[in-house]
């Protein structure tokens, strides 16, 4: 007993250690969207001027829409491809190194080779490109890490369960949802998470995939492009309302579900 | 739960038919320049004047601009803002389009000295935007004396030391070095390019960072007290602190000139052309020099400023004739290999 | 072809079919680049030739490669070595609010990357917060140079991927189940003992999986080295970059390219053997 409380108080110790350090440039990041001065890390005073000024700014907020529609499509494509993926290397029977090599690749290619590779292929293609092609991009390493943290859970999976409801007559469909499935969901859903986190903060090859309009400027577009004359704290005072609006969607839901629970 | 999934998939639907809708509102005239380059109300006011619609795009490094115009032949931009080497790499590789005599009337308004710049005399293919110099920027408060000499910044006296920035684009980082050993910022002589890389490894131990944006906000908050900085971004450091100054080495400089170029596979090259006329008129012109502090190559933009300004940031108030002392940046050709070697190796030494 | 090869390669054609028309094919003319030469203005000349994989043989490349790898690994080994105990300690939660410190893990990611950065800048500068603090507690002596170290390098990339790695390593802790570690303690074995033979060789693909993600985007970071480390540091990512975009020499730049690729996945084939070794090593040993 006493064993299952240290336990839970290091646990308890770990998650509060963790978190502080996960969220300690993140108060600094919100504290900045205050700052009464534009310099990116310099502090003079406290304003609200951000907040107002982001309000007015049509391109900041329309370059957020469309990150947040990249990250969704692309997560929801890498998510399907990548655990498939997954699931058909880990079923074969004997591994395939060419296989390996085309799963990694992804993770390695150096951004710029990538962005210049599509561009140049798109542009000769004739290929319209705008935000499916930012899409089309990204599913390309996002796929490649869903299948990474799909394949290591799946690894000392037991597939003779699998067999064994095969040969009790289940379907393939019936057998992937009812077994395999619920073992994959936590990789599944931690590679969704990873995969639209990398999506969110990809530059290179968003700028380079993105063809030339102004419909298609994701948010990373946008930050970097202010370097040269400032990265105004507009930006921290939309990560501030992002971050809070997340945490404030999935805690009711959270609470909605829990009451539905109770009833 | 049957309702929510079905709104959810409604939603995405819609989504995706945004997705694909997305390249049909189409302007007449495609531009990219860094953010906060122009007046934020240019679309309205071009088109109060011409009735031409413009979309603002931007990018974040000439580098960038570059490599995406070379990979994609420059399909879909029709005016883009480059510094001059650039420009002149763009215009080599055959994707600008020559602007050609009387085309754009308002290029009277430049300084003479800006229509016989040695990487495009006579404005054949880009027009000047913004033009200045690099040098040093510091705080007057922390520095003894003025800091007029690139040793300042290669060889410190020990109250700098670990106090100071150098830019880190290759050109500016070997344009130090090679005014510090008394060369060209555009020299081409191996042996000479080997000695001030070897000044500049030197200068690292003594360094706080190669910084090209953020320096100024260093010296405000005086993390630094000397940096290697342009003049127009030296100018922000002195709007939030007015112990700020800026000098340009005795041992001389370069001069920068950022430009804008009509893309050779524009769809639109007479909506082109009278969008960098209409640049080139004063008021418009003027701008760029009272809203960011870079000078322009304009000269009734530059007349008509408030000499209040000038007094402030001492760099809007340079005559070309000076400027244009200071040696223009040239794309290196065959020599760029070595500058980009020696780069490396600064960045790469202990 | 046995139905389960066929229903396996089945599973594998969409993504494969997806990698091989956007990532083979596209990647194909970067390679015929390196074997062409550059341009007078930086553009492809059509003269075939070997130069430019003879120039990637440069002992400066090496280094600036070796440097990038120490760098990448102790980012690596120190993600780890924070995101193991938080991901166990996120297990050991009630099942209803895994999920939710799941999200909260990944939550501050989804600002930017550059305003995370300077935020550490915010932090760690000499007259930054961490230094003013200690100055408010009576600490009198010259602030802490603690940016523009190869610490503060290896601070942000940890910071920045850590979160990859909790993921990583739920998702293969959280299958775990507690009967068999309770089997292990009943069996005698001590708590150490038991991590080390059952609980960790099982979570060893999910830590494996982490550590790759650290140090494949570390590799190719440049943000956190030009703005932490005051551009006194250079990934060997930022190098190919800088061979297309700034030396604007592409062929140059895609035989750099090409090589480190192929160094890379070379790399990972060999740790995914490894581990896949240590594994089954291990888990017959518990099992035996």
């Amino acid at each position: 007993m006493a064993d299952a409380l240290r336990t839970k108080l290091t646990g308890r110790a770990i998650l509060v250690l963790v978190f502080s350090f996960l969220y300690l440039p993140i108060a600094v990041l919100v504290l900045l969207s205050f700052n009464a001065s534009g310099l990116p890390t310099t502090w003079s005073g406290f304003s609200l001027r951000w907040y107002v000024s982001l309000a007015n700014n049509s391109d900041i907020l329309h370059a957020a829409w469309n990150t947040l529609v990249v990250a969704i499509f692309a997560t929801l494509i890498a998510t399907v491809l990548g655990t498939m993926l997954a699931i058909g290397m880990e079923t074969r029977k004997r591994r395939s190194t060419a296989l390996e090599a085309l799963a990694f690749a992804p993770m390695v290619i150096p951004d710029i080779v990538l962005a210049v590779a599509l561009l140049t292929l798109f542009s000769r293609l004739n290929v319209t490109m705008g935000l499916s092609t930012i899409v089309i991009s990204h599913v390309i390493f996002d796929l490649a890490f869903v299948c990474s943290v799909v394949r290591a859970r799946l690894k000392n999976f037991d597939f003779s369960i699998v067999e064994a409801s095969r040969d009790l007559g289940a379907s393939s469909f019936t057998t992937f949802w009812r077994i395999t499935f619920p073992v994959l969901l936590p990789a599944i859903i931690a590679g969704a998470l990873l995969a639209f986190t990398l999506s969110v903060d990809e530059f290179i090859i968003a700028f380079f995939t993105s063809g030339a309009g102004r419909s298609s400027i994701t948010l990373p577009m946008q930050i970097y492009s202010m370097i040269r004359f400032g990265v105004t704290p507009e930006i921290n005072a939309l990560a501030t309302i992002v971050m809070g609006v997340s945490a404030a969607a999935l805690l009711l839901s959270q609470w909605l579900n829990k009451e539905q629970m109770t009833r | 739960m049957k309702t929510s999934v079905k709104l959810r998939l409604a939603g995405l639907a819609t989504t995706a038919m945004v997705l694909s809708a997305g390249t049909v509102l189409s302007a007449d005239l495609v531009i990219s320049n860094w953010a906060g380059y122009m007046a934020p109300d240019i679309a309205e006011t071009f088109k109060a004047a011409t009735g031409l619609t413009i979309e603002v795009v931007n990018h974040a490094t000439n580098e960038e601009i570059m490599g995406k115009l070379m990979a994609g032949q420059g399909k879909g931009y029709d005016v883009v803002f480059v510094s001059s080497p650039f420009a002149h790499i763009l215009n080599g590789q055959g994707l600008l389009e020559p602007l050609g005599p009387g085309k754009v009337p308002n290029l009277k308004n430049l300084y003479p000295q800006a229509t016989k710049l040695a990487f495009d005399p006579g404005n054949t293919y880009a027009v000047p935007y913004a033009w200045g110099t690099t040098g040093l920027c510091y705080r007057s408060d922390l520095v003894e004396g003025t800091p007029d000499s690139w040793s300042y910044l290669l060889n410190p006296p020990a109250a700098l030391k670990g106090k100071i920035t150098m830019l880190s684009t290759d050109r500016w980082l070997m344009a130090a070095g090679l005014l510090y050993k008394g060369y060209s910022v555009n020299e081409k002589d191996a042996a000479k390019i080997e000695e001030a890389k070897n000044a500049l490894i030197e200068a690292k131990k003594n360094l706080l960072a190669y910084d090209d944006t953020t320096f100024f906000s260093k010296l405000v908050s005086g993390e630094a007290s000397l940096v290697q900085a342009w003049d127009g971004w030296c100018n922000y450091g002195i709007a939030e602190n007015d112990k700020i100054k800026f000098v340009v080495p005795k041992e001389g400089s370069d001069l920068w000139i950022d430009t804008m170029v009509v893309m050779k596979n524009s769809e639109h090259k007479e909506a082109a052309l009278k969008f960098l006329d209409f640049i080139l008129e004063a008021k418009n012109h003027a701008w760029a020099a009272s809203n960011i502090f870079y000078e322009v190559p304009n000269k009734p933009a530059m007349e008509s400023l408030d000499p209040e300004l000038v007094k402030k940031y001492p760099t809007m108030g340079v005559s070309p004739e000076t400027l244009v002392k200071y040696e223009e940046l040239q794309d290196l050709g065959e020599a760029q290999r070595d500058y980009s070697r020696a780069v490396s190796e600064i960045k790469a030494a202990n | 072809m046995s139905s389960q090869t066929v229903r396996s390669n089945l599973m594998a054609l969409p993504a494969v079919a997806w990698l091989f028309l956007f990532m083979v094919v596209p990647c194909l003319i970067i390679l015929a680049y390196a074997f062409l030469t550059r341009g007078l203005y930086g553009g492809i000349e059509y003269t075939p030739t070997a130069e430019n994989f003879q120039r990637v043989i440069d002992p400066l490349y090496a280094k600036i490669f070796l440097t990038s790898v120490r760098i990448a690994g102790l980012a690596t080994l120190l993600a780890i070595l924070i995101a193991y105990p938080a991901a166990y300690a996120i297990c050991l939660s009630p099942k209803r609010t895994q999920p939710l410190l799941l999200f909260f893990a990944v939550l501050p990611f989804w600002s930017n990357y550059l305003i995370r950065t300077y935020a550490w800048i915010v932090l760690l500068n000499r007259e930054g917060l961490i230094n003013n603090l200690l100055r408010w507690f009576g600490y009198e002596g010259e602030p802490l140079a603690l940016l523009y170290r190869e610490g503060a390098v290896i601070t942000g990339l940890v910071y920045n991927y850590l979160p990859f790695v909790i993921l990583a390593i739920y998702s293969s802790l959280s299958r775990l189940n507690g009967e068999l570690i309770e089997a292990s303690r009943d069996l005698g074995a001590g708590r150490v003992r038991t991590f080390f033979r059952v609980t960790l060789p099982l979570t060893m693909p999910g830590v494996a999986a982490g550590g790759v993600f650290v140090f494949v985007l570390s590799i190719g970071n440049f943000v956190t080295p030009a703005l932490l480390g005051g551009g006194r540091f250079q990934m060997i990512g930022n190098l190919v970059y800088d061979q297309f975009l700034t030396a604007n020499d592409w062929p140059f730049g895609a035989a750099l390219g090409m090589v480190l690729i192929a160094i890379m996945i070379g790399l990972l084939l060999l740790q995914a053997r490894a581990s896949a070794r240590f594994c089954g090593e291990k888990q017959e040993a518990a099992n035996g």
